[in-house]
């Protein structure tokens, strides 16, 4: 500690270790939350269901979206992404997953919300099997941290399914 | 600053950081805001940093004692063997 410029270097490589070890201290803390999310998805609506050219079927559906996610904030959190998927099996494919929908919570404030929408991204089948198909409608979120870990998890909603001919 | 002077320094500047992260971690917990943790500590930082690295006097009261120049002259100085050592050198 001789020196000006060595007293400067201690303090500033102590001073900033010990502020990564608050950050891991202050992820750690998520995991002291238990959240208690609630959603639920209407589709008020099935506007077309059409075969593209390509061979590949195709839908436009109208959603009303409501979900409470307040509990998933922590003082520890940025931001809450969140999407919808729609799941289905085919026979070519054991799971499909096709994200309708999405949006990035900023606030504790605007996690509880309902929205009246149409799919933001298209629903597209590899194939034309959505004929009659029962398919679920999962909303996943991300809890997206301001220091450490992220929480990822989801609501599956069963029950969905398309018409059995083409509108 | 002087020895003593220095372990004082080290010493203050440990504990205020520690004490500074430890009071702005339960602040911001307490309060639910990461920012007021950011900002309490970096106020920390700042003050730790304002009282602990610049040259103070009270870092200084216990000065090392040189020797007096005048006592200094009544003793021989060492001298330099320079002979010997131009011998090694050019082998």
């Amino acid at each position: 500690m001789h020196s000006f410029g060595y007293r400067l270097n201690v303090l500033l490589t102590f001073a900033v270790t010990i502020l990564a070890l608050m950050c891991a201290m202050a992820s750690l803390s998520d995991n002291l939350n238990t959240p208690s999310p609630s959603a639920e998805i209407q589709i008020m609506n099935i506007n077309w269901f059409q075969k593209q050219p390509q061979g590949n079927d195709e839908v436009s559906l109208t959603m009303n979206i409501s979900a409470d996610l307040q509990s998933l904030f922590t003082w520890n959190t940025k931001q809450v992404f969140i999407f919808v998927a729609a799941e289905y099996e085919t026979p070519k494919n054991s799971l499909n997953q096709v994200s309708l929908w999405d949006a990035i919570i900023p606030a504790k404030e605007h996690a509880k919300f309902w929205i009246h929408t149409s799919n933001k991204y298209r629903f597209v089948d590899q194939g034309n099997n959505l004929r009659g198909k029962e398919f679920n409608l999962t909303l996943h979120w991300h809890v997206m941290p301001k220091t450490g870990k992220m929480f990822a998890n989801k609501i599956v909603m069963t029950g969905y399914s398309l018409p059995e001919e083409y509108r | 600053m002087d020895w003593q002077g220095q372990k004082l320094a080290e010493q203050i500047m440990q504990v205020m950081l520690l004490v500074f992260a430890v009071i702005a971690f339960v602040a911001g917990y307490v309060l639910g805001s990461f920012q007021m943790m950011i900002l309490i500590y970096a106020g920390g930082v700042t003050l730790t940093t304002l009282i602990t690295v610049p040259n103070w006097p009270f870092f200084n009261r216990h000065p090392l004692k040189w020797l007096d120049p005048s006592e200094a002259e009544k003793h021989p100085k060492p001298q330099v063997a320079v002979s010997s050592k131009k011998k090694a050198t050019k082998k």
